[in-house]
Order: structure tokens, then sequence, then C-alpha cells
């Protein structure tokens, strides 16, 4: 075996990829929430709709994109290889066991938030991406008059769309585009979908806390020099401000749509 | 200091023949006990007392009893070394506990240290892995100058802090993985500071590590449970350390010389 192949299946390279998808994970998650602030804007979708066409036909994201579902899988795969090989380490368990004397919760349950996000993402693709790829959102038309920039929004019928179009045609630009804003809005005002999302949100909170700390760790990075803005990162962005706007958003359409 | 008081306990010990039998947990009056007494202490009155009624003592490791040697050990309601921090079980008083408190005591719980008997555990798995690289090879020669190699103060202060590991074994039993990280890191990191340390320095952090996975101890979830739960202090920045020279040995430096 290579020495290369022999760091990776180590109990320390199991931790490294671990910590490298978690990190290209958390990275994403950056990237995601910029672009669905979009939804906040009050534009009958215009925005959003042309940021998710973006999204799935640019060519450099779409490859990045690739990673990115490889990531999810290497991630979840692994932790369940870990956990399994870590519960062999202890075949016996303890009668008395007082972890909450010497740990926090989150950190002795990632697998459980772990879980949790696993199930979310699967739900949130099949909610969006799911019906994104397989022409399963309605369509819209927006004319916006170039002097004026007073847009009109028309919903399209099925054939009258051909694919995402934008162009100039009498003093108006046309922009013909897939109507994911509008699944959004339909999707979020169920109570229950709402709920999930907010419960998940919270567990992305404490996973992403002990998850971006760790991944640090598991690196090798720890020093005092800079882990302060580490936990601080930690703490304020992935624990705090990610979460919250990822939250606010579902929110948004039950309340106020 | 507190006075002395006396105090009844009910004992919940996990009593098992050998290895291959199972054991379970025996209920055990501990009547008069002093509360100056160590935790040891304890368990030598009630082994006096299962001694003169024809019983089979209690079986538990012990050596020094100062707190230094890293021999004693038992899980004491939950928590390696009882209830109290940097601290190990014979430096462990029985006023830490009140009057007819129920303690459970349960042998260290790793597939790498299989019970001797009763609550002693096996622990040669940490010998394994210092003899497969916890060690500086010193030739034959005369004895070198106290201070002829400088050694700046701060790093030597660090290695200093990883070698006070007594390897008693707290931290594989603390962590929900039975993960020996603390101990192995500790171990590398107090050569890899020093240079003493560095003509061996990448080749002991891969076999150590390979040592560790073969035993078969957990794997790293950074739940700090270890370093809470170390007698001496050990710190979690050892394990980074440790990381950091297994896949830098792995990843940029040679095994063998360029042909």
């Amino acid at each position: 075996m290579s020495s290369f192949n022999q760091a990776l299946t180590s109990t320390l390279g199991k931790k490294l990829i671990m910590a490298l998808t978690g990190l290209f994970l958390c990275a994403f998650l950056i990237v995601h929430l910029i672009g669905n602030l979009q939804l906040f804007k009050d534009d009958a979708g215009k925005a959003f709709n042309d940021y998710a066409y973006f999204m799935t036909h640019f060519t450099p994201i779409k490859a990045v994109s690739y990673l990115l579902y490889a990531s999810i899988i290497i991630h979840a795969l692994y932790a369940l290889i870990l956990t399994v090989y870590n519960r062999k380490a202890r075949p016996i368990g303890y009668a008395s066991f007082a972890g909450d004397k010497n740990s926090t919760w989150s950190s002795r349950n990632m697998g459980i938030l772990g879980t949790v996000l696993l199930v979310f993402i699967a739900t949130h693709m099949a909610n969006f991406w799911w019906k994104f790829h397989n022409d399963e959102v309605p369509y819209i038309e927006y004319r916006t008059d170039l002097n004026t920039l007073e847009t009109q929004v028309t919903e399209l019928n099925a054939s009258e769309f051909t694919d995402y179009q934008n162009f100039t045609q009498d003093g108006q630009e046309v922009t013909r585009a897939r109507d994911l804003y509008k699944q959004v809005a339909y999707a979020f005002q169920n109570p229950i979908l709402v709920a999930f999302y907010v419960l998940a949100m919270a567990a992305m909170s404490f996973h992403l806390i002990h998850g971006f700390n760790s991944a640090f760790q598991s690196l090798g990075f720890n020093h005092r020099k800079y882990i302060p803005i580490v936990r601080f990162l930690a703490l304020w962005v992935f624990g705090i401000i990610i979460p919250i706007a990822f939250a606010a958003m579902p929110l948004y359409f039950f309340f106020c749509k | 200091m507190s006075e002395e008081r006396t105090m009844n306990l009910t004992l919940k010990v996990w009593r098992q023949k050998n290895e291959n039998e199972k054991g379970k947990f025996v209920t055990i009056q501990a009547n008069g006990i002093s509360s100056d007494m160590s935790f040891l202490e304890m368990l030598d009155v009630v082994n006096e007392d299962l001694t003169r009624k024809g019983e089979d003592p209690i079986y538990f490791d012990h050596d020094c009893r100062e707190g230094i040697c890293g021999m004693c050990s038992l899980h004491i309601n939950g928590r390696p070394h009882g209830p109290k921090q940097g601290t190990t079980t014979c430096q462990l008083h029985m006023r830490s506990f009140h009057d007819g408190q129920t303690i459970v005591i349960e042998p260290w719980r790793a597939a790498a240290f299989p019970v001797i008997k009763d609550l002693a555990v096996d622990r040669t798995a940490f010998e394994r892995i210092q003899q497969a690289g916890g060690y500086v090879s010193v030739n034959t020669g005369g004895v070198p100058d106290g201070n002829a190699i400088p050694i700046p103060k701060p790093s030597a202060d660090e290695a200093f802090e990883s070698a006070t590991c007594i390897g008693c074994g707290a931290c594989v039993a603390a962590c929900k993985n039975a993960s020996a990280m603390l101990f192995v890191s500790a171990k590398i990191s107090q050569y890899a500071l020093l240079p003493q340390g560095q003509a061996e320095r990448y080749q002991r952090a891969q076999a150590m590590v390979e040592q560790m996975d073969r035993e078969g101890f957990g794997a790293c979830t950074v739940t700090k449970a270890c370093e809470a739960e170390c007698p001496v202090g050990i710190k979690l920045t050892n394990i980074a350390r440790m990381n950091r020279e297994y896949f830098n040995a792995k990843f940029f430096k040679e095994k063998t010389a360029h042909s």
C-alpha cells in the first residue's frame, strides 16, 4: 500500500477526509446563503430565478456542484464507517457514563445532528433541486420597460416555454425563466415543512460549531495564535449568522407572503 | 480542611473472574469509612472485610499511591479517576463523597484494554505503542554535556508538559470512542519538540500511529473529554501536533533516498 493510501485509511486519515469534506461544505454554505438572499428581493422572484438559471448552467459552477454532491456522500459515508469503527473500540459500554461532565452534548452526538441534516438535505433537494431539474416548476415571463423600468409579470404555460431566454424587444427586456421562486413560496406555505427547516437549521448550528472547530484540529491546526479566529468564525458565522439567515427564509415566506 | 466524618456507602463493583468469563455488578456495603481515606484505602478496608469473610477481595491496580505512577485506574460514577479534575484515584479522597451515597465502580472499558480481573485492565497496548517509536535511540559513546544542545525555553516547557503523561489510560476511558490519541500524541510531542527527537521524528509518528490503530483504539471526535479527565492536564494541542507530524511524514517526507 502506498504511503498516501495508508495515510488515508488510518484513523487520522479518515478524520482528515471528514475535515476536508466538512470544510468544503461549510464554504458552500456561504455561497448558497449569498445566492439565496435574492429570495428576500421584492421583484416577483426575477433575481432569484436568474440566479437559479446561472447556477445550473455555468460550467465551472456545475463542475463544483459534482464535487459538492461527492462531499456530502463521502462525509456521510465516512461518518458511518468511523461510527462503526469507534463502537468496536468499546464493545462493552459503561453502566454509568457522565459524558456531560467532561464534554458538550453536540460533540458527543454529531452523528444524530448529521443524520437530521442528511434527511434535511434529501428533503431540500427533492423539493427544489429535483423539481427544477425535472421541469416540475411553473414558468414565468418578466417584461421590463427600459424607459420606465416597470416590470410586468405573466405566468407561462408549459407549451409557451422552451428554455431560459433573455432578450430585448421593442424597448422591453424580456426574461423567460423557470419560476423556482414560486415553488419556494408554495413549499413554504406548509407549516410542517417550515418547522422542519427551522429545526434542521438549529441542528446545523450545533453541528457546525463543533464541526468547524474540530476540522482544524483534525487537519493539525491548533495554536493559541490563530485558534481564537477559528472559534469566532465557528460560533458567529457558522453557528449563528448562517443558520439564522437560512431559517429566516421559510419563516419569511410562511408569515410574510 | 473539613473535619473527619465517618460514612456508610453502597458500592456497585464490577466483578469478573478473568478475561474470558462474563462479569457482573456486585453490590457491596462499605461501612464506617473515614472521609480522610483515599479511595484506594476505602477499597483496602472493603477488601480486608471480604478476606475476613473468606470471600475473594476486589482486584484493582495501584502502585505508588502518590499520583505519579499512572497505575491506578477505576471508572467511578461515570468518570475516570472519579468526580475530581486533575487527580488520580489514589489522590481522590472519600470527602468527595457523602454518607449513604451509591458509588458505581467499573474498569476502563476499551477493546484494547481487556479486563484481567475485576477492575484491573491490561494496558500493555500502551507499552506496545511506546515500543513502536516512543523513544530516542542513543548510540554508545561518552555522555553528552548537559547544556551542549541549546533548546528554546518554550519548546522545553511544552515538551515537558507533554512528558508529564503518566500513561494511566484515563483519556481512553473517558473518550466515547475509546480513543488513545491524547496518550499517543503526548508521547509523540515530547520528542517532536526537542532536538534529540529530530532524527527519528517522522518514523516515530508513523510507527506509533500505526501501532495505535493496530491495537484497536477508536478515532478522535474532539469531544475534549480526554483533556478534561486527564489527571496531569495533557492538552488537546498535542493531538493536533500528532496529526501534523503524521500527515507531514506520510505526504511530504521521503521513506528512502531518491535513486
